[in-house]
């Protein structure tokens, strides 16, 4: 039977569908008019306005603050947890597994306002660590996920061995483990980075004065400030993602 | 070997507890409180916060967040099953560029794909401009500000959670079945709903679950393009937390939310005893 093209049509209008906004960001950030229906002209004075404005910056450094050190707490906590539940298989264990895999299927805006709930009800003042607890919270279990699936694929014959051939715990983890569970822990910790700078609805719960992310600066001056900045930082955020994306492939997928 | 254990289990197990657990039964818990008039919380317990969660005013942004989450995960799936039908069909060559083409806006920060659409949608915007150039619109229609845009939106935002599970089941479809089907006398359709459809339901059944569940608890977008014409659950918790500052009311919506989404669910794992991760469709976690 001949193939039928109904699925080539819609995955070409799909493709389509993807990209008219990321277009129309792109054309509208080399725009020098303000208006998004008017185009005024080829111009780079909104990358420029951009580099003026230290409000970014700070924003900036806030989140690559907050995105490291939630990315290094959670990859450490799930590595951990990952462990427990590759080598033990009790009830505690069933019950951790539930608590690490409920967080994927709330919510975000369930887990901002229970985080924001807890911290006003023990009156811990909201600001830069409300946001690192949080980020930690739901990027522990995703790193979890990642570590839980290069787990299965571990050869634990590897750590008989090294036992018989008499290394300790210490060497047996740093000199046989660490170097096998590297381009998982590096693709958790990209994963973490990524959920946590890119994080808007959480971190607009447990915000406090002075925390700003990048991800609410971008909401705020998209909001009730000038768009077209924006649009050339998204264009710059675009390239950065592309970067990292392209980053991340080539150290998840396996080169023959 | 015990303590072993405690060790490894400790630090997810307690943090997950502290800020993961207690959290969430705090608002279950608030979802239960009295309020005063200036939305303070009253002592003693009480189930007319509850009730005044189903008065007709919210019961309309109830339905509308169910119907507009319902089309948006009908239609991602309706594009999304034939997009990733290409793509585990493409030569291995286009493979991963028809891959990375999908990826590329889903890790681009989405707050500046929503604000994009607005702009696009906008009475001066150039999508609006096009279509009333080509007569499809009216000049004086409003695009923005509707539970339409919402919906195109979400469409748009979770359109790619619908197309990577369900390809990674299709990438492990045997092709050949088909082919042995129109053999066998079978229609394309009936191909496709016998042969086809089971052999992937593991991955259109992740691909629902990852667009209704944001989709229901949507805030950013029915906030950026809905206007009061298009608010969600999602809206009303961030207004009666931030705006009314009425944290029972907001948490008794959250226990709505939540109901909506972990009864079905614990339902259907207990039922089949095995959960699909969210994270097989960030594309992170290749066999």
């Amino acid at each position: 039977m001949k193939r039928s093209r109904f699925p080539q049509i819609v995955t070409l209008l799909g493709l389509l569908f993807l990209y008219i906004p990321i277009l129309m960001l792109v054309l509208t950030s080399f725009n020098e008019s303000k208006y998004g229906g008017v185009w005024g002209g080829f111009s780079l004075i909104w990358y420029k306005k951009l580099f003026q404005n230290e409000d970014v910056w700070k924003a900036l450094r806030n989140s690559l603050f907050i995105g490291v050190s939630a990315t290094l707490a959670s990859t450490v906590i799930g590595t951990l947890a990952a462990l427990a539940l590759t080598k033990y298989k009790g009830f505690l264990q069933k019950l951790h597994y539930g608590m690490i895999y409920v967080p994927l299927i709330m919510p975000d805006i369930l887990m901002g306002i229970s985080l924001l709930l807890f911290f006003v009800a023990l009156s811990f003042p909201l600001g830069l660590t409300t946001i690192f607890i949080a980020h930690t919270t739901f990027c522990i279990s995703y790193v979890t996920m990642v570590m839980l699936a290069r787990l299965q694929q571990f050869d634990w014959a590897l750590i008989e061995a090294a036992e018989d051939l008499g290394a300790d715990t210490w060497q047996m983890f740093w000199k046989v483990m660490m170097p096998l569970l590297t381009p998982g822990l590096l693709a958790g910790a990209l994963l973490a980075f990524t959920l946590s700078i890119d994080d808007f609805v959480i971190t607009f719960f447990v915000s406090g004065p002075g925390s700003t992310t990048l991800p609410l600066f971008v909401y705020s001056s998209l909001k009730f400030g000038s768009p077209s900045i924006i649009n050339a930082l998204s264009v710059l955020v675009l390239l950065i993602t592309f970067t990292v994306l392209w980053l991340s492939q080539r150290l998840t997928t396996e080169k023959p | 070997m015990k303590f072993k254990e405690t060790a490894l289990t400790f630090p997810s197990f307690g943090w997950l507890f502290l800020f993961f657990v207690i959290p969430t039964l705090m608002v279950f818990a608030f979802a239960f409180k009295p309020y005063d008039d200036f939305g303070g919380i009253e002592p003693g317990w009480t189930l007319n916060t509850l009730y005044e969660v189903l008065n007709p005013d919210f019961a309309v942004i109830l339905w509308r967040t169910l119907w507009l989450s319902g089309i948006t995960t009908a239609v991602c799936l309706a594009i999304g099953l034939p997009m990733a039908y290409v793509i585990a069909r493409a030569h291995p060559r286009y493979k991963q560029s028809l891959l990375l083409l999908v990826v590329i806006p889903f890790w681009s920060s989405f707050l500046v794909r929503i604000f994009a659409w607005k702009a696009l949608l906008h009475p001066e915007g150039f999508l609006k401009q096009a279509l009333v150039a080509l007569h499809i619109v009216q000049a004086e229609t409003t695009l923005l500000y509707n539970a339409w845009a919402v919906l195109v939106v979400m469409i748009y935002t979770y359109l790619p959670f619908a197309i990577l599970p369900i390809y990674s089941a299709a990438a492990k479809f045997n092709f050949q079945l088909l082919e042995a089907a129109y053999d066998l006398g079978a229609s394309r359709w009936e191909a496709f709903v016998k042969v086809f459809m089971p052999g992937i339901q593991k991955g259109v059944f992740t691909a629902l679950l990852m667009v209704f569940i944001p989709a229901i608890g949507a805030y950013v977008i029915p906030d950026v393009v809905g206007g009061t014409n298009g608010e969600m659950i999602g809206n009303k918790i961030a207004q009666f937390t931030f705006t009314e500052r009425n944290l029972p009311l907001a948490s008794s919506l959250s226990l709505f939310l939540a109901a909506i989404v972990l009864i079905p669910m614990s339902t259907i794992m207990i039922l089949s005893g095995s959960g699909t991760s969210r994270l097989e469709a960030t594309g992170v976690s290749k066999e």
